[in-house]
């Protein structure tokens, strides 16, 4: 396998124009004649679909909420990034992309980061335009807020919810194209398998999670916009039905797997509170402008907070993080609370928490100020713990929250397969190995709305693509084999229900594949994730049919493709013999705790190819080269 | 504590529903909702019974899925929250609860607690939006939006689409979903285009679909998680009136070029 | 489940008209049903306005029928008006009615209102009341069908005795508060009908219409409590009729 990265020559504020003028366009008239095929309706996928309809293919289109407009990035909270520089505090596209490539620690491909901090500045401008209600000064013009610890104010936001006024923008855009019946859509289809004909994505097998019918589709490129695999760690900020079948399904045709290792956990969520637990809350990483972070002095302290006095606390960010204190970025803040609950300072039920409080800020600003800032996030927390963070301190706890690993993409988002392209959270490309916040949703419309037009687009030109349809071969083995899949989940004939073994996975993964990862830990995994497998085939328990809505088949599905990632996962963090980003080894770390990159041997790109069933996957590798941003130990001290 | 369901239980759209009791046991006051009928599915499931479905996705109340109604309630008695944020500590020991799904016809149910909300998504279709190829937008600031403005029509975009408005009017009347978007776009000056066209079209399309009609009992806005107000109802109407009194007709090549 | 093409507004509006797509529109026909009851409304108060002259005595209160019927060109419009929006009122609510109630083929086992009133929740039933009332009031009063002691254009000995009969009164009172709840809902929300909402001022609406409610209601009510309680007596009326003829 070949992982030609395809960045286009020339010096890097020129790549993406050059590159455009150098891809071949579709005559207008035959655009109507090619179909593509977009699974995905997020930020990413809605986008693209939206747009590629415009342009006049004929689009379509896969989610498996009833509506496309329920995709989990409904559910960002903090905002989005772009290099506008509208606050005249001296950013500008090169620094949002310096500050992208530095953030991710190095993993990253320069070419593609600097494309997205250029195309930031049209996602605003496009979103305002679809009328997404962006928060306004009194002037009338955009309001920005820095985010994430960055130093400059560059985040365009919609109270606590721009995720979903972005989300709709591009909804209703796709609903636009629907009602003109250049969309096709399907809810409620899940894409359970995808079709090489030739060597190229030509179709998917879907199944209506409503009839249970299996059925196929045939397009002239495929598109995956499926999000993250963060649900392989059960307890996440994800959806519940967030899954990993789609880029699993399509990694096991051809296409590598990029970076699985690198999982982000995000510091600012709602702790456990016991193991009914189905999911993890987030809570905007905003908070922490405000919000000061500590734990008791004294392990297992049993007072409650407000009768800890001042010299007991412990504000161990500030202490340890003096220039960036509590606003350092998430894989540090995250760690450092791994540290202090594993010296049993954590808070709250299980020690699995540290406070987040407002009592300063309440002093310094009133409760008023605080309440216009935050009354939202606070209502939420109090709607979830029953506790009031105006009068105690919030706990918070790191959790699962981004994915960077993904299928491996190209300078044009195309994967290994031909024709096969991936975006949004579902590939690996701009992030590195960990990802700023406010860069996910960027980085979805830009891909969506920008970047698919044009390269499907020269895809399709630059390819002879014969016609095909569905009653093709290739269409009837991949039914069969999803049909036969579904018949043997249905009929494993256990005992024990799939969440059960939903949940003792992820504490697999959490335990030793989570915010902390070593040598020893990692090979433990690597039997007990098979070794779980195998009792999943054999034990568990899946009622009902195929042809009704099954939840219970829907969940098992998923659950059986996170099994056999899992051990993808580890096996990429047992491989890659530095921390850097989100993935933290112990064995690898500086003096005072801090993650160490080996340069040397790991500036790349750890890209798996399959290699059949249980054989062990190829690890292959894409250098990477940094020409602007130079390598440098990152430093928040 | 130890509660009693009793529960809509319907195979499909096509058979024939009824209530069915289970008991939910060692349910804990930090449970959600759906988290407490998480744990009655897995003892349905281990007594080799069909678990309850009932939508969910997010669990964090943005995405609209879930929504059921609890004891004559859409989404249960808290307000300005939705089923999956619904806490246990709500309820005591002993309570016995009824849960329904959405009752509307134009949201038929699918199966259990399910139903098929795809109606708000045709109303969409037909005019719930703002057209800006990809490609065509000024720049951002190039049209400065009052805050006062941009405030409002985020309160009326604060919608999730889950039909909770529907589900509580006594005519299953869609009005508050259909205003707060007509509300959202119709507020904004990127949005002034295609005023009329969007209220006319999404109203003819919501009326299509055969929900009722509003007779201002205002029960949508208690039920809305979101609390979106009903005065939006009162805009769309005002939006309605001005589009049909000014509409001159269409001109005859309305769509030209982009179909 | 998924979606097809739909037809655009645009295409749709090309068809059918702008008055027939309105009127078959849910709001459009919310709109004749809030302007036809305006008219209805605004015609109970000026009713009950003009009625309270009959604490001037009969000489001013049939000289007011006088003077109103000397004027046949306002009289017969207003009559008009009053039909024409009595019968599009009414067809406005059963077919807006009927919409509602197909709209839910399966109803709750349990529902809870949080924000309704009993005035919102039985305007149909109040509607019928005060339909069935109207016929009933146009026979007793106007044309004196079911009148024991009907004396054309002697208004004032007609409503007194009309008042001291059997069960007049009692069903002149139950369609009051009929009207009352009747009146109360559809003053406000005629207003949020046709969109007059103001966060400043929707508030006012409420405190509006029950003022308005009150009124009509109090001064309508306030003619036969005053006839039972004796108030009102039938004096001189032979003599103020024959005046009336003359
Ligand atoms: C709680 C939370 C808060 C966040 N906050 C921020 C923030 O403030 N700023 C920021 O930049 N980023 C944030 N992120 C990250 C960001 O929201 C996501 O990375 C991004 O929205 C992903 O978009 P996407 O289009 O790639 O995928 P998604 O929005 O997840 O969409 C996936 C789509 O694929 C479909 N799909 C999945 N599998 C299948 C299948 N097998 N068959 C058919 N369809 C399928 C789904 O139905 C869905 O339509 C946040 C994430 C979370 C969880
Ligand atoms: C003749 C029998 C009548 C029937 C069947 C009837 C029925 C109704 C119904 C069903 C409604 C809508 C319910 C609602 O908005 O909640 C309504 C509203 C209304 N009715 Fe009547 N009604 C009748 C008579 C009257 C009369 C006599 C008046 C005036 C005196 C009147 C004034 C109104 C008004 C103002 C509204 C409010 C319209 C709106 O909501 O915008 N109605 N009526
Ligand atoms: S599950 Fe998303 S709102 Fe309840």
């Amino acid at each position: 396998m070949e992982l030609r990265s395809n960045v286009p020559e020339g010096p890097i504020e020129r790549k993406w124009e050059k590159h455009r003028f150098e891809m071949k366009l579709v005559n207008p008239a035959n655009k109507r004649k090619h179909t593509i095929l977009m699974v995905g309706s997020g930020l990413a996928g809605a986008s693209a679909a939206a747009s590629l309809a415009e342009l006049g293919y004929n689009v379509k289109c896969y989610c498996y909420q009833d509506s496309p407009r329920r995709a989990h990035s409904i559910a960002a909270q903090g905002g989005i990034n772009a290099a506008k520089n509208y606050q005249n505090d001296g950013d500008s596209v090169f620094r949002l992309f310096y500050d992208t490539v530095k953030g991710g620690d190095y993993r990253s491909r320069e070419g593609n980061v600097y494309r997205l901090a250029e195309l930031s500045v049209e996602i605003i401008d496009q979103c305002v335009a679809q009328g997404v209600p962006f928060a306004r000064e009194y002037g009338g013009l955009l309001a920005n807020r820095s985010f994430g610890g960055a130093q400059v104010s560059r985040t365009f936001y919609a109270r606590g919810q721009t995720g979903q006024q972005l989300l709709l923008g591009a909804y209703q855009a796709l609903e636009r194209q629907i009602g003109l019946g250049k969309v096709e859509m399907f809810s409620r289809h899940e894409m359970l398998d995808l079709v090489l004909v030739d060597g190229r994505a030509r179709g998917i097998v879907t199944r209506d999670m409503v009839t249970g019918e299996i059925e196929s589709h045939a397009g002239d490129a495929v598109v995956l916009g499926t999000g993250g695999y963060g649900n392989v760690f059960y307890l996440a900020t994800y959806a519940k039905g967030a899954n990993a079948t789609a880029i699993w399904r399509a990694y096991k045709k051809g296409a590598a797997f990029a970076n699985p290792c690198f999982t982000q956990i995000h510091p600012t969520c709602i702790p456990v509170t016991g193991e009914h637990q189905s999911k993890l809350t987030l809570m905007s990483e905003s908070l922490r402008n405000d919000g000061r972070i500590w734990v008791p002095k004294k392990a297992r302290d049993p007072r409650p907070p407000n009768q800890i006095p001042e010299e007991d606390r412990d504000y161990y960010l500030e202490r340890q993080y003096p220039s960036f204190g509590n606003l350092v970025p998430r894989d540090v803040a995250s760690r450092a609370a791994k540290r202090v609950a594993d010296e049993g300072r954590g808070v709250g039920p299980g020690g699995f928490g540290v406070y987040l409080d407002f009592a300063d800020a309440i002093k310094r600003l009133g409760a008023n100020v605080i309440g216009e800032k935050y009354g939202n996030l606070f209502e939420m927390y109090e709607r979830i713990t029953a506790e009031n963070p105006y009068q105690v301190p919030m706990r918070i706890y790191p959790a699962i929250h981004y994915t960077m690993g993904g299928l491996w993409v190209d300078y044009n988002l195309m994967s290994t397969v031909p024709g096969l392209h991936v975006i949004g959270e579902a590939n690996f490309s701009d992030h590195g190995a960990n990802r700023l916040g406010a860069s996910a949703l960027m980085q979805g419309l830009a891909d969506g709305y920008f970047v698919m037009p044009y390269t499907v687009g020269h895809y399709l030109a630059s390819n002879k693509i014969e016609k095909l349809a569905t009653d093709h071969s290739a269409f009837r083995q991949a039914e069969a084999a999803v049909a036969d899949r579904v018949r043997s989940l249905l009929g494993i004939g256990g005992q024990r229900s799939v969440d059960s073994f939903h949940r003792e996975l992820g504490r697999i993964m959490w335990e030793y594949c989570g915010m902390a990862r070593n040598q020893g830990g990692l090979e433990t995994a690597l039997e007990k994730i098979p070794a779980l497998r195998e009792q999943f085939w054999r034990e568990a328990k899946v009622p009902g049919e195929n042809e009704e809505l099954n939840q219970s088949l829907e969940k098992a599905g998923r659950v059986a493709d996170f099994l056999e990632l899992a051990e993808l996962i580890c096996l990429d963090a047992l491989e890659r013999r530095e921390s850097c980003g989100g993935h933290f080894r112990e064995e690898f770390q500086t003096p005072d705790g801090e993650a160490r990159r080996d340069d040397e041997n790991f500036c790349h790109v750890a890209a798996w190819e399959y290699a059949g069933q249980g054989q062990k996957p190829i690890r292959h590798v894409e250098p990477l080269s940094f020409e602007y941003v130079h390598p440098s130990q990152r430093s928040y001290k | 504590m130890n509660l009693t369901l009793h529960v809509w239980r319907q195979k499909n759209a096509a058979a024939r529903g009824r209530f069915v009791t289970y008991p939910a046991s060692d349910v804990s006051p930090d449970m959600s909702f759906l988290e407490m009928l998480d744990v009655v599915n897995e003892a349905l499931i281990a007594g080799g019974e069909d678990p309850i479905a009932f939508d969910h996705d997010c669990r964090e109340g943005i995405c609209g899925t879930c929504g059921m109604m609890i004891d004559g309630q859409a989404h249960g008695p808290r307000r300005a929250t939705t089923a999956c944020q619904l806490h246990m500590r709500t309820y005591r020991d002993g309570d016995e609860i009824t849960i329904e799904p959405w009752r509307a016809d134009a949201f038929p149910v699918v199966k259990d607690l399910v139903v098929d909300r795809s109606a708000f998504d045709r109303i969409v279709a037909a005019g719930g939006f703002i057209t800006a190829r990809t490609g065509s937008a000024p720049d951002g600031n190039a049209v400065p939006v009052p805050k006062a403005a941009a405030d409002l029509a985020m309160d009326a975009a604060a919608c999730i689409g889950c039909g909770a408005c529907v589900a509580a009017c006594p005519n299953a009347s869609a009005m508050l979903f259909t205003a707060a978007k007509v509300s959202h776009l119709g507020l904004l000056p990127q949005g002034q285009p295609e005023r009329h066209t969007r209220v006319r079209g999404m109203v003819a399309q919501m009326d299509a679909e055969g929900f009722g009609t509003c007779t201002n009992h205002f029960e949508c806005e208690a039920a809305c998680p979101k609390s979106i107000s009903v005065r939006f109802i009162a805009r769309m109407n005002r939006d309605y009136l001005v589009a049909t009194l000014a509409d001159r007709g269409e001109p005859a090549s309305a769509e030209g070029g982009t179909g | 489940m998924s979606a097809n093409a739909i037809p655009t507004p645009l295409r749709l509006n090309r068809t059918t008209g702008r008055t027939s797509s309105f009127l078959a529109s849910s709001i459009g026909r919310k709109v004749v049903m809030a302007l036809t009851g305006l008219v209805l409304f605004g015609y109970v108060v000026v009713h009950m306005l003009g009625n309270l002259q009959i604490y001037l005595g009969p000489a001013a209160l049939n000289a007011y029928a006088v003077k109103l019927r000397a004027m046949p060109a306002l009289l017969w419009g207003v009559r008009v008006l009053l039909f024409a929006s009595a019968v599009l009122h009414v067809w406005a609510a059963v077919s807006l009615t009927r919409a509602n109630v197909a709209a839910r083929g399966i109803g709750y086992r349990e529902r809870r209102n949080r924000e309704s009133t009993y005035a919102s929740r039985t305007m149909r039933w109040s509607g019928v009341i005060l339909l069935l009332f109207i016929v009933y009031h146009l026979l007793h009063l106007t044309l004196g069908t079911v009148h024991p002691g009907f004396v054309p254009g002697d208004v004032y000995h007609n409503v007194v005795r009309g008042f001291q009969m059997g069960i007049a009164p009692f069903f002149y009172v139950l369609a009051m508060l009929a009207l009352g709840l009747h009146m109360y809902h559809g003053v406000w929300s005629l207003m949020q009908t046709v969109g007059l909402s103001h966060p400043r001022y929707d508030r006012l609406r409420y405190a509006f219409a029950a003022f308005i409610t009150a009124l009509v209601v109090l001064g309508n009510l306030s003619f036969p409590i005053a006839v039972m309680t004796g108030l009102l007596k039938d004096r001189s009326s032979s003599r103020a009729a024959t005046a009336a003829r003359r």
